[in-house]
Parts: structure tokens; C-alpha cells; sequence
């Protein structure tokens, strides 16, 4: 084993856990004063239930074993439920750090994805049913899609698509996942007829660079080692980041008037978003162009919602699986063999596209019926009255910022 | 005894304070406040939705006065606080039937 490939892969494992909260207050800060708490225990709470449900089956069903369907792996097995025997070795998985660093690496990863989605049910979903999303979610969603690309599953094997670090796992599965659970939860209260505005964008901006600061280990850390790869997973991370901001802020100066600063914050996450599983495949040209685009489209994308009328409140599919889907399939055309041992091509745009759309149509359809189902057992909805008077208050029995001292 | 109260651009309030100092109060109270009037709102702009805005944020101030210095404290508030455009705020003057400060006791004029 490496002492410097552990040394990074630790560093990185807390770095991708600081996006979580980073992630909250990226949030956080976008809901009214009378729903932060609400939200920041959102992605807080992720913190909590998925490392149980991962210790528990999630890290085995992602990546001990195989079970196939014909020649399609499609989940793992329970061999390493509870992580029984996972020991100090490097025996699993023969990286060149322990075995137990992997399975830490891969949980922060499994944390954050459902974390994501909780951007589209701001200030209206109970907070029971979000915890029981979340756990059944972690097992039925993200530990099969998880094993389709980087647990020896038919993505990688048959299909053929590569996701350097979670465009298809991580954001075109939270994306899909957000669509449908606001398909099924229904708009917020007064959607299209109140001012809804953010009630802290310093809280935002503050979220957004804890984000960008983790992104360095969730994109670097996934080159698995401490080594030139990972240097380049982290220039094109930094790129694309602030192309994508940059140009944010220019499409809004052009068509608003005004460069925002929300609009720096969401065009840098839209950014780091779309080199997520391109990271490692492109170089630094490479990576300027998916910022270019990430920063452009997911703007344009913004207006779907209003569109298709879905309140996805802090804006989760315009973000998270356009910015996933461009990354994916960029990377495509755009991947140079001497990064990543991938060249761009029609063909391997062609593996992208296929990857995406079963990723996508995976992801939604079962988040659909798991929303469903829960909305029908449990309800997803808090009552009329907690949601006009504030989750913080009703779901918590706390106050973000109260009167008196 | 007199309490005046002003509605004033929140960009006033230091010149204000300072001006009301000057002209013997002893002292005042601030509150943000948000509001419309004439002044129309604002548009603010989040994620590419623009949101017409009509509370537009003021100050409020409550000064109370003896009867003899109510005449400068609102001329003194009127023209410290006017800019000439529109947004510039109110005043507005009440009796005040009585004034205690609750440390001492004492009542009415001593009080302010």
C-alpha cells in the first residue's frame, strides 16, 4: 500500500463530506427565514441515515460481488453487509490504500447524492417521510446505479460508458430522483403568485465555496491515487468551475441587466457539476468548454420549470442533471486518450447517451413509485398550516432566527 | 409633549441622528421598517425570475419631545432627510398624554 495514495484519499474522503454541509447552506440560504432549519436538517440528516443504511447493505449491494441478469450485472450481493469483513487489508479492492478508506471515499459519495435532492422539495416536505426517502432510496437507487458503473456493472461493462466521478451516479441520479419526488409532492404553496426570495444569499455564497473547496477531493480523489491524474482531475475541476460561473453572470448581465450573485454561485456549482464525470477524461481545453456550456445551458435551464410548471424549488434538474447530462455527454466527444485512456468519439458519445437515458429513466421511475408509496403510507406533504407558518418552527420545534434573545 | 415619528430613507438615518443631536434631543429610537407609498417598488431578480418588490425598506424613528422643541425636531427631520425625490418619507406628530422613565419614576417633561 501507498502511504501517499491513503494520505490523499483520507484528505479527500473529508472533503467530500464537508459538501454536505456545504451543500445546506448552499440551500439553506435560498429558503425563506421560516424554513432553514428545515432544510439544512435535510441534508444534515443524510449525514446520519446513510452512513447506517451504507454500513448496513449499501456498500455491499454497490460493491461486493454480482448479481447478473444474463450477462448484466445489475446489483451486488449481501456479502458485505454490516462491512463484517472488511479488516484492515487492501484485499477488496486492490487499491493501493486499505479497503476501509475505499468504502469511507465511496460513502461521502452516497451521502451527498440524496442530500441533493432535497433543493426540490424545499419548505413543504415533512421531515419523517424525507428520512424514509432517503434510507429506501440509498438502497434501491443509489447503491444499484453506484454498482452499474463503478461496481463492475453493465454500464461499465457492457454499455460502455465511463463516469469519472458521479455525473451519471451522483447528478443525473439526484436530478431524475428531484424531478419525480416534486412531480408527486406537488408546488409550494403560493408558487407563481407570491415572491418566494431567498432569505440569506451571504449564507449561499458561503455553501457554494464550501462546495467548490470539497469538489477538489470529490474530482480529485477519484483518480484513486495521489498522481498526475489526480492533478488533472483537479485543474479541469477548478476550469470549469469558473468558466461556468463567469459565463453565468455575462448570460445574466446580457438578458437581466444585472450579474448576480446568486447567479456566480449557481453557474460555479453548474460547472463543477458538468466536469464531475469528465474530470479525469479531458484536459484543460477540454474542460473550458464544458464550463462554457454548463454555464450557459443550465441558465437556459432554469426556465423549464416555470415551462412545464414543476416547482422545483432551489432548482436541482436545471443544475444537477442538465449540468450531469452536458457532462456526460460532452466527455463523449471531448475525453483525450492520454488523460484517461478514453478517446472522444461518436461512438463513445453514442455509450454516453445510452448511459444517461438509463440512468435517468432508472432513477425517476423508481423514485416515482417510491414517492408515491410513501405519500400514500406515511404523506409526503407537511400540513397547510406548518408550511405557511415555517418547517423550523412546526417540524423542529426551533427558530433560525427569532425576536428575542 | 409631543411623539414624532418619521418614515425615513434608511440612507438618512446616520445624517438624521446627528442633526437631531444637534438640535438638543436626547434621544431617539430606530426601527427597520419595510413599506409602500407613492415610491413604487423594485424588481429583483433570482435565477432569471424577476420579482416585482413593493415593500421597499425604510426607517422609522419615534422621537419624543417637550411641546417647545417639537417645532425644530421636525423641521430638523424634514430638512435633513429630503433629497428632493420621490421615496424621501413622512412625518407624522402625536400628543402624548404622558411619559414615565421606569427607573426613576419620575413623570411627564423630567421624564423625556
Amino acid at each position: 500500500m501507498d502511504s501517499g495514495d491513503t494520505a490523499w484519499l483520507l484528505t479527500s474522503c473529508a472533503l467530500v463530506l464537508l459538501m454536505t454541509p456545504g451543500l445546506a447552506f448552499f440551500y439553506g440560504g435560498m429558503v425563506r427565514s421560516k424554513n432553514v432549519l428545515g432544510m439544512l436538517m435535510k441534508n444534515y440528516i443524510a449525514m446520519g441515515v446513510v452512513t447506517i443504511v451504507w454500513v448496513l447493505v449499501g456498500a455491499s449491494l454497490a460493491f461486493s460481488g454480482s448479481t447478473s441478469i444474463g450477462d448484466y450485472s445489475v446489483i451486488g450481493d449481501f456479502g458485505l453487509w454490516g462491512l463484517k469483513d472488511l479488516g484492515l487489508s487492501n484485499e477488496l479492492f486492490g487499491m493501493s490504500y486499505p479497503d476501509n478508506v475505499h468504502i469511507s471515499f465511496q460513502l461521502m459519495f452516497a451521502i451527498i447524492t440524496p442530500a441533493l435532492i432535497a433543493g426540490a422539495i424545499a419548505e413543504r416536505m415533512k421531515f419523517t417521510a424525507w428520512v424514509a426517502f432517503v434510507a429506501l432510496w440509498s438502497i434501491l437507487v443509489y447503491s444499484p446505479v453506484a454498482h452499474w458503473v463503478w461496481g463492475g456493472g453493465f454500464i461499465a461493462e457492457q454499455v460502455g460508458a465511463v463516469d469519472f466521478a458521479g455525473g451519471l451516479v451522483v447528478h443525473i441520479n439526484a436530478g431524475a430522483a428531484a424531478l419525480a419526488l416534486v412531480m408527486v409532492l406537488g408546488p409550494r404553496l403560493g408558487f407563481r403568485r407570491e415572491v418566494i426570495r431567498p432569505h440569506s444569499l451571504p449564507l449561499t455564497l458561503l455553501g457554494a465555496g464550501l462546495l467548490w473547496f470539497g469538489w477538489f477531493g470529490f474530482n480529485g480523489g477519484s483518480a484513486f491515487a495521489a498522481d498526475e491524474f489526480a492533478g488533472n482531475a483537479f485543474l479541469t475541476t477548478q476550469i470549469a468551475a469558473a468558466v461556468a460561473a463567469t459565463v453565468w453572470v455575462l448570460a445574466e448581465a446580457f438578458t437581466h441587466g444585472k450579474p448576480t450573485a446568486l447567479g456566480f454561485a449557481s453557474g460555479a456549482i453548474a460547472g463543477l457539476v458538468a466536469i464531475t464525470p469528465a474530470a479525469g477524461f479531458v484536459g484543460p481545453l477540454g474542460s473550458l468548454a464544458i464550463g462554457a456550456a454548463a454555464g450557459l445551458i443550465c441558465f437556459w435551464a432554469l426556465r423549464l420549470k416555470f415551462m412545464l410548471n414543476f416547482d422545483d424549488s432551489l432548482d436541482v434538474v436545471a443544475v444537477h442533471l442538465v449540468g450531469g447530462i452536458i457532462g456526460a455527454l460532452l466527455l463523449g466527444l471531448l475525453a483525450e486518450e492520454a488523460y484517461g485512456g478514453v478517446a472522444g468519439s461518436v461512438e463513445q458519445l453514442g455509450r454516453q447517451a445510452l448511459s444517461v437515458v438509463i440512468a435517468l429513466t432508472y432513477s425517476f421511475a423508481v423514485s416515482w413509485l417510491l414517492a408515491k408509496a410513501l405519500d400514500v403510507t406515511m404523506g409526503l406533504r407537511a400540513s397547510e398550516v406548518d408550511e405557511r407558518g415555517g418547517l423550523d418552527l412546526a417540524l423542529h420545534g426551533e427558530q433560525s432566527y427569532a425576536l428575542s434573545e | 409633549m409631543k411623539l414624532v415619528i418619521a418614515y425615513i430613507a434608511p440612507f438618512k438615518l446616520d445624517e438624521v441622528r446627528d442633526a437631531l443631536k444637534e438640535a438638543g434631543v436626547t434621544g431617539l429610537t430606530a426601527i427597520a421598517a419595510q413599506g409602500f407609498g407613492r415610491q413604487s417598488g423594485h424588481t429583483e431578480t433570482y435565477r432569471g425570475a424577476e420579482y416585482e418588490v413593493d415593500m421597499v425598506p425604510k426607517v422609522r424613528i419615534e422621537v419624543l419631545v417637550d411641546d417647545t422643541l417639537a417645532p425644530t425636531v421636525i423641521s430638523t427631520i424634514e430638512t435633513t432627510a429630503r433629497t428632493g425625490s420621490i421615496g424621501d418619507g413622512k412625518i407624522a406628530v402625536l400628543p402624548v398624554e404622558d411619559v414615565i422613565r421606569i427607573r426613576t419614576g419620575e413623570r411627564g417633561r423630567d421624564a423625556i
